[in-house]
Formats: C-alpha cells, structure tokens, sequence
C-alpha cells in the first residue's frame, strides 16, 4: 500500500500540540511521507542560516528508527541530564485499520455493495488520518528539538538533519529491548529506593511539590487518555452503526408504499449526513482531545524521568557526602572523595538549575496547549452541533411538510 | 470558521421568550406509541362482512371496503367516497391511482410530544353500532394507559402486576373511567382468546408482547437493580402499546373478554400462557406442524392483489428485522458511548484535580461537567432511540407475523374448500358409478351425500370469500396504521434528536463561555472603561480599588461590572467594535454570545455592529468567587433560544 500524503502542507493536526516559539534559524518540517509495506520513510527538510551547516537548505530521507535513535542519543547524554528531552513519537501503527480492511474485504456477504463501498471509504479515511498523524508526531519532534536552545545544538542532531546517507540505524532487537525494559525497571526501583528506603530528604519544595504533582498528573492524564480514547473510538462505531441504518431505510423506502417512501428515503438521507457528522465529531475530538492527552502523557512521562535524573543526582551527592565524612574521619583519600562530592554537588546544582527552567517551560507550554485544544474543541463541537440541529431541522420541516 | 462566528442575523421578533424549552426528559419517558387520532369522520360505507354473503355483489362491496381504507389514509375529511369509479382496481397498489393522487393535504400528524395517554378515537362499524349512528361526527375515544408495576408475591411464584386504567366516553362501559389490576399472563390470556376469536376469520389481532424467562426471573429474584427495573419498563411500554392497538381495532374492540379484561376486577386466572407447560409444547408442537404444513399446500394464488401483498410483507418483514438489528446496535453503542463518557468526565476531574495551573484545572473541571451532562444526553439519546426507533420496529416485526398469520389461515381456508371440491367430485364420479350400476338405494345417499358436500363447497367457498376480504380490509387498515405509526413516530424520534443536539449545542455553548469567562480580568475591565470612554458615553465603572479579596467584596465588584456592561449596551445604540471585541462577539462564542447565537441562516456579516436583537446580558456568578457555579440553564436564555429555535413548534 503506498500513500503520499502532503503531510507538510495539509493538516499537520499535532503542531497545534505544542507552541513552539523557535526563531527562524533552524526550521525543520517533514514534507513528505511514503509508506512502503511496514516501513514510513520520512522526509525531513531543514532551513537554516547557521554556521553550522554547509547549504541553507536541504533534506534527507528518514526512517522511524532513526527518529528513535536520535531520541536514545539525546537521552543517553549526559549532558542533557537536566532537560526535558521530547517524548520520541510513536510508532507509525498501521496494522489495525489494515486488517480491518482486509476483514471487510473477506466479509460477509450480508453487506450490500453501497454499505461495503461506504464503510471502505470510511477505513481508508481512517488509515489517512492515522498516517497524517504519525507524520505529524514526527515533525513535531523534529521541531521541538530545533526550537529547544541547548537541545538543537546536539551533535547528532546536526548528523541526523544533514548526513545524506542511510544513518544505518537498525531497530532493536530483542536482547536491547529486554535490556531497556530490565533498566526501566531498575529506574523504577531506584527511584522508589530513593525516596522511601534511604528516607532522602528533599532540599527544595518547588521539586518536592513538581515530584507530587508530575506522580499524580501522569496517571491521571494516562487514565484521562484511556477514556478519551474509548469515547472516541465508541463515538466512531456509533458514526458506523449509522451505515446499516440508512441502507436499511432507503431499501425500505425503495419498496414500501407511496405514503411512507419518501419519509423513509428523507430519513435514510438524514441518517447518511448524521454519520458524516459524528464522524467528524468523533476525529475532531480525537485530534484536540485525546491526541493532546497523550502527547502530554508523554511529555509528563520524559519531566518524571527528569525529576528522576535529578534525584539520582541528589543521591549521589549525599552519597559523596557521607563518603567525604568518612574519608575524613579515617584521614585516608580526603582529596578524590572531596575532588568527587564538588563534582557531584556541581552537577546537581545545574540539574537543578535547568530542571527549574525547563519544568517552569512544561508547565506554560503545557497550558497554553490545553487552552488553545479546548476552546478549539468547543468550537468544532460546537459548530457540529449547530449543523446537526439544522439538519434534522430542515427534515423534520420537510417531513411535516408532507401530507 | 470565522463565519459561523459572526454574529446572527437579527431578527426583529422579541427573541425572549420566556417559555421554558420542552425538557428533554419528557420525550423518553412518555410512552412511546402514542398515536394520533385516526380519522375521526364516520366511516361512510364500510359494510360489514356478514352482510356480504351474497356472492353477486362480492366483487363491488369489496371495492367499497377498500375505497374506504385508501381515503382513511389521507384525511379525516373525506366523507364523500367516489362508489362510482369503476377503473379502480380492488388493489392497493403501489402506484396510486388517479383518484388517490390529489390528496388532501390536512394535517394528518400532528406530533404531541407530552402525552402520555394515547386517544384514539374508534371507527365503528355501522351497522354494529346503530345506536352510535345518530351521534354522527363524534369522536369516541377510549384511552388506555399501563402504569405502575408493582411486585406481588416472592420468589418464584412472584409476578408484576399491571395497572390498567381505561378513559372512556364509549357508552358500552358502565363507567367513564375506570382501573384495574393485570398481570403478564392475563394479557396473554386475552391475546391468546382474542386470537382463537377472530384470527381464522382474517382479523389481525395484534400480538402480545413476548415472554421473557430471563428478563423475568431477574426481576422475580433480583432486588431492585437497573436492569431488572429496566426490563419492567420496557414491558410496561409494551402492554401498553399492545392494548392500545388492540382497542383501536373496531371489531375487537367489541369484543366481550376484552371488556371483561379491561372492567371486571376479577378475572378468571389465565391458564396455559406459561412458555414451560404442556400447553406450551403443545402449541410448539402445532407451530412445527403449520410450518409443514405450509411448505407442503402449494397454492395457486389466483389472486394478484394477495400475491403482491404476501410478497410486499415478506419483503418488510426481512428489511424491518435488519433494521432493527442495526437499530439495537445503534443503541448499543450509544450506552457504550455514555458509559464511556461518564468514564472520562471522571478523570477529567481527576486530572483537573490533580493540575496545579488553577485556571486549567478549573476549565478541565468544566469539561468534565459538560462531559457528564453529555452522557447523560447520551443515555436519554439512547433511551429513545430504544423506546422509539427500536421498539417501533420490534412491534412492527411481531405485527407483521400476525399479518402472515392471517394469510396463512386464508391458505388453510383455501385448502379446505380446494378439499371439499375434491371430495364432492369423488361422490359424484361415485354417484355416476352407481346409476350405471343402478342400485337405486345406494342412490339416494350418494344424492344426500353430495348434497351435503355440495353445502360444505359452498360452505368453504363463501368462507374463503370472506377471509380474504375480512384480509383486505384489514391489511388496508393495517396498512393505515402502520404508515400513521411510522409517521409519527419517525417525526417524535427526529424531535427528541433535535432536542438532544439543541442539549449537546448549549451545553458546549456554556463550556466556551465558562472558559472564556476564567480569562476575563478586572483589569481588563478597566482597560475596556478608559477605551471607550474615548468614544461613548459610559456609566460609571465601579470602583478600582478593592481591598481585599473576600468573596462578598468579589461579589458586589461582579454585580457592578455586570450592571456596568449592560449599561453601556443600553445606553448606546451603535456599540463600537471595541466593545464587541471585549465580548468577544465576534471572535468566539463567548457568554454573551450564548444568547444572540442562533439562527443558523446567516449569510453574511454586516459591518455594522448595532445589535438589532434585544440586548440581553448575563453574567454567571462570578467563577472567580464560585468556581462550582452551576446554574447555568436559565431562563433568560432558555427563553431566548425558545424564541430563536421554535418558533415553528409554536401552536400554529
């Protein structure tokens, strides 16, 4: 299956996910997408004036793995320790509206051939939209990374926007994934260690009460994004049950006697345009609701790992102290273990110095966002119900219009 | 988008009209088969089916019988039935014939969303109801409605039993109103003797609601949970629509054990209704043998009219069963979305718990109110869909049976008088055998017995006669009813989504303005006072400095600004652009937008910002003060959106 979407020009539904106030040195858009097989390939067009760089423009083609790649790189550095790296953006998924296509095209034989033809459409509107939005994940990424001040002065992001080749970046396997999935949980642990075992004292409220509030926010907002999900996806099979309906009514009205046909036809029409309708209803909630759920879900989830970076950091300066007491108590190696608590003490000040800036940056960004998707969102349903109200208005007139 | 946010085109109507707008509730719960008035006007010639005996006139009485039924579909005013037009074919067909076309273009439905009691004024049979002849033009009516179930007895011999309350100006009751208490198999039993009555003569007894084992062991061992109440509401609706259908059959409506039913209070207990005893296999066993029975007669139909009809009723059949399907998932899927909804407005309000930004977390409060009024919506939504759409159908499809059942018992009909020929031939070949054979006593008894035989042909003939034309006529009122009912019906279902949206679309309406409201500030108030002190003449703005932050103080400072706004709309006829920008009229449906909104015909903007409407302004509590300000629905509004939104549901 091959799809061009114009992802960089038409409906780059996630941008509106984060504000970015980047200048207009570095500007980086996915300006197109192919799908081949299970593969997207990306391209990733970059506009720049930096130094840095040997042309102002150019663009290379990239693959998913490669965006992971980059998002491991960024977090694996220990120099970014004390920001918030951008949550990696998921993986292009389009498996389940594939297979449902190909169960329709198995399907029974109940199903008329209009029905079929309607829900077709309606599938591969669907793989569209899905497709779209991955592209989009994608780009915002990208753009977020080159709107971030220290963030896009990264080595390898420079590599990843302008080396011409293949980066030759494999996916993991699975001993990697295994591995990441065992460090996951010894993070967990760690962190759970941390703060209930070696009963480590917090030294500033503003991070105790972010360390709070990020726990409680990202169930929430996970839970939050379940549900909107599942609101969403019922909304669509509503949308759905509306096709059999209106087929069902305009065969009636086909055969039935004079007085009632065109009632039937009328409703069979009403029936085809409401589906229309919650159907948008149903993507529109899904692109300003729970899209943005679930970026801020994972934008919580990579301020939780900060805060997580920050109290190993708090860790091990405490260790460094306690190592440094009892260096000196025995009088034995007083120089390293002071030359590595100044360290430890240095890095932790500047985690916690940017961790500061970059949550205080979450925080209104994360605002922002919430506003603009919500009033955005009322809008459309907004102005969806208005159209539906007049809909059945105008059939409702036209039916009592008739004897 | 812009456009749709424009302010609506003015209308010069007092927009505020203070009629509180139909409460959603009312649609669902009211019983769903309320059926407007049948044609009230007497029927003019619909004679009687004995009176037609005579084999001669068949054929014409049956075109007057059917002119009947096919005006009745169209108007109550029709009294004048054309006898004299012989190019009528005795077929309801498809295609109208020329007479039919011009139909009277009264009003034959007029929706009633709130009662909940059906009248149905009855079509009597002249000559049945002589007596009634005199009162020509009355509308007799008997109104029936089911109402409180209530548990009797425990455990497995439990039982609902039913009130029936019976409204009547018919003179063949003793009283005018009366009630009585029923239980489920009582309306079996009545069906079940309504059925053996009148079903092989051709009538369609509307079928009684059918027996759940399930649905009805929940309720008898389950406490009071929604299901089980669910269930008693469904069959409440139900019993109610099958009465109701049943009175409104003139024949039956005759009938002794119906008045007996519907005025003694004491019934004798029905018998054999129960699905698991013997009378149950029995009938399962006589249900197994008709449908061999069936397969078995091939009949030549020799009449097209039957032919297009069973083949008309086949069709309907088959659509209304897929319908319904899709209908039932329909309304499945629309509790799923309201339980879902329900889920999410909860953790929206968690999550607006959780944030720490207090004005998000307040808007995310907000959406999580509107979320949960939407699922209640939804659930209502649902609720008619069921109670409408779905039990309209269901009903439909059981009607329908009864319809092939009746046809059914023409065909048997048929078979006996095709038996009877047979026969007769048999005894006359017999007969000639034996005046060849001349035995002169065994002639005589040949001679009785094809005497007799004769009698029974004739006998089977003039039964089948009249079934098909009892069939005919009551398919044609059938028929009648049927398209009323769905009529009405469609139009009640169709309203009650309008309502439903109109909910959807206010309550969305209070979810922008709530939003909006949290980033108005004082401040900002005061910036608007000294801008358009520049331009117009203002009142006074209410004083600046307040000294601290007490919810009273708050208060008074938000009465000031809102008699302070409302001042500066009715003091100035043009308001400057900048005011409107303030209120945010023209950029989003801000509040004050929630009243002037509407109309959904605008076409285009003018420049001029006068607000021809009469300038209405609100201010909620101040969320500021009460963040769970919830008294949104008001009447101010109400009344304006009344006026905007019904003015054609206004008693014309």
């Amino acid at each position: 299956m091959e799809v061009h979407p114009e992802a960089g020009k038409e409906g780059k539904p996630s941008c509106a996910l984060v504000e970015l106030q980047g200048d207009s040195s570095l500007q980086v858009e996915i300006s197109d997408a192919v799908s081949e097989r299970d593969k997207v390939k990306f391209t990733v067009q970059t506009k720049s004036c930096l130094p840095h760089f040997a042309q102002t423009e150019f663009s290379v083609v990239r693959q998913h793995e490669e965006f992971i790649w980059l998002h491991d790189a960024y977090v694996e550095n220990e120099e970014y320790a004390g920001l918030i790296i951008p949550p990696a953006p998921p993986r292009p998924d389009f498996e389940a509206s594939r297979e449902k296509l190909q169960k329709l095209g198995e399907g029974d034989s109940s199903v008329t051939r209009e029905e079929f033809a309607k829900m077709k459409q309606e599938l591969e509107a669907e793989y569209l939209a899905i497709f779209k939005k991955t592209v989009a994940m994608h780009e915002v990424f990208l753009q977020r990374l080159a709107a971030h001040p220290t963030l896009r002065r990264d080595h390898n992001f420079f590599v990843f926007l302008e080396y011409g080749q293949d980066l030759s970046v494999r996916g993991k396997n699975r001993k990697e994934l295994l591995g990441g999935f065992l460090r996951n949980i010894v993070k967990s642990a760690d962190e759970a260690l941390i703060t209930g075992m070696s009963g480590l004292k917090e030294v500033d409220d503003f991070f105790e009460h972010e360390r709070t509030f990020l726990l409680e926010y990202h169930t929430r907002i996970r839970d939050a994004c379940l549900r909107a999900d599942r609101v969403m996806r019922s909304h669509k099979c509503l949308a759905d049950d509306y096709i059999p309906i209106s087929a069902a009514l305009s065969s009636l009205g086909t055969q039935e006697v004079n007085q009632l046909r065109t009632s039937f036809l009328k409703l069979a029409e009403l029936f085809e345009r409401l589906r229309k309708l919650e159907g948008r209803v149903a993507s529109d909630e899904d692109l300003k609701l729970s899209d943005m759920l679930r970026y801020y879900m994972r934008d919580s989830q990579a301020a939780k790992d900060l805060l997580y970076r920050r109290l190993r950091a708090l860790a091990d300066y405490e260790n460094a102290n306690k190592a440094l007491d009892k260096a000196r108590t025995r009088n034995r190696e007083v120089r390293p273990a002071e030359s590595h608590q100044q360290l430890c003490c240095q890095r932790f000040e500047r985690l916690s110095d940017s961790a500061k800036q970059e949550l205080m940056d979450f925080k209104s960004r994360r605002v922002s966002s919430f506003r603009k998707n919500l009033i955005e969102l009322a809008e459309l349903e907004l102005k969806h119900a208005k159209a539906s109200t007049l809909i059945l208005r105008n059939t409702l007139v036209a039916l009592k219009g008739e004897p | 988008m812009a456009a749709e946010r424009e302010p609506p085109p003015l209308r010069d109507g007092k927009p505020t009209d203070f009629e509180e707008l139909e409460d959603g509730e009312d649609l669902f719960t009211s019983t769903v088969s309320t059926l407007e008035s049948s044609p009230s006007s007497p029927e003019p010639a619909s004679l009687p089916a004995e009176d037609i005996s005579a084999n001669s006139n068949g054929p014409k009485a049956t075109e007057v019988v059917l002119d009947d039924d096919r005006e009745d579909l169209f108007a109550e005013a029709t009294e004048e039935v054309s006898l004299d037009s012989p190019e009528r074919e005795p077929i309801l067909s498809s295609e109208p014939s020329p007479a039919v076309t011009p139909v009277t273009p009264t009003t034959l439905i007029a929706p009633r969303i709130e009662s909940k009691s059906m009248s149905a004024p009855v079509i009597f049979d002249r000559s049945r109801e002589e007596i009634e002849e005199e009162a020509n033009g009355d509308i007799f009516d008997i109104e029936i409605g089911v109402s409180d179930p209530e548990k009797v007895g425990d455990g497995m011999n439990a039982y609902m039993a039913y009130r029936v309350t019976t409204k009547t100006s018919l003179s063949m009751f003793s009283k005018s109103e009366f009630s009585v208490k029923r239980r489920f198999s009582d309306f079996l039993g009545l069906h079940s003797k309504l059925a053996s009555k009148y079903l092989h003569v051709g009538y369609i007894v509307p079928p009684a609601p059918e027996k759940s084992i399930v649905g009805m062991t929940k309720v008898k061992v389950g406490k009071e949970d929604s299901s089980s109440t669910e269930f008693v509401e469904k069959r409440r609706a139900a019993l109610e629509r099958y009465l109701q259908r049943t009175v409104k059959h003139p024949t039956l409506l005759q009938d002794p054990d119906l008045r007996q039913f519907l005025e003694s209070s004491e019934l004798p207990r029905a018998v054999n209704t129960q699905a698991l005893s013997g009378a149950g296999i029995l009938r399962m066993v006589n249900k197994a043998a008709d449908a061999v029975n069936k397969m078995t007669i091939k009949m030549n139909e020799s009449d097209a009219w039957f032919e297009e009809k069973q083949q008309q009723f086949e069709n309907l059949d088959q659509q209304l069963r897929k319908l319904h399907a899709s209908v039932e998932a329909l309304v499945c899927h629309r509790k799923e979305l309201s339980a879902n909804t329900a889920a999410f407005a909860k953790s929206a309000a968690m999550l607006g718990n959780s944030e720490d930004h207090t004005a998000l977390s307040r808007a995310l409060s907000q959406l999580a109110e509107v979320e949960e009024k939407i699922d209640q919506l939804h659930q209502e939504q649902a609720f008619a869909d069921f109670y409408m759409f779905s039990e309209l159908l269901s009903d439909y499809i059981r009607l329908i049976a009864a319809v092939k059942g009746v046809f059914d018992h023409r065909m048997k009909c048929w078979q006996k008088w095709e038996d009877a020929q047979i026969t007769l031939l048999k005894k006359r070949e017999a007969e000639a055998k034996i005046m060849v054979a001349n035995k002169p006593d065994k002639i005589q008894q040949a001679k009785n017995e094809i005497r007799e035989w004769e009698a029974k042909v004739q006998q089977g003939e003039r039964d089948f006669e009249q079934i098909s034309k009892t069939i005919r006529k009551e398919v044609g009122r059938f028929e009648k009813e049927r398209v009323k009912d769905f009529k009405t019906v469609i139009i009640k279902y169709l309203e009650s989504l309008v309502q439903t949206q109109q909910q959807v679309f206010k309550i969305e309406v209070l979810m922008n303005g709530r939003k909006h409201f949290v980033e108005k500030r004082y401040s900002e108030f005061h910036a608007l006072h000294k801008k358009l002190k520049k331009c117009i003449k203002t009142p006074e703005i209410p004083s600046k400095h307040v000294r601290n932050w007490v919810p009273k103080v708050l208060e008074q400072r938000r009465q000031g600004l809102e008699t302070y706004l409302q001042a500066v709309i009715l003091e100035n006829e043009e308001l400057p652009k900048l005011f409107l920008d303030f209120l945010n009229v023209r950029h989003l449906p801000s509040l004050p937008k929630a009243e002037s909104y509407g109309s959904f015909d605008e076409t285009e903007s003018e420049e001029s910002s006068k607000l021809s409407h009469q300038p209405v302004l609100l201010f909620l509590r101040d969320p500021y003060v009460l963040p769970a300000a919830s008294d949104f629905p008001n009447v101010v509004i109400e009344g304006v959106l009344h006026g905007i939104f019904y003015p054609h549901l206004q008693p014309r």
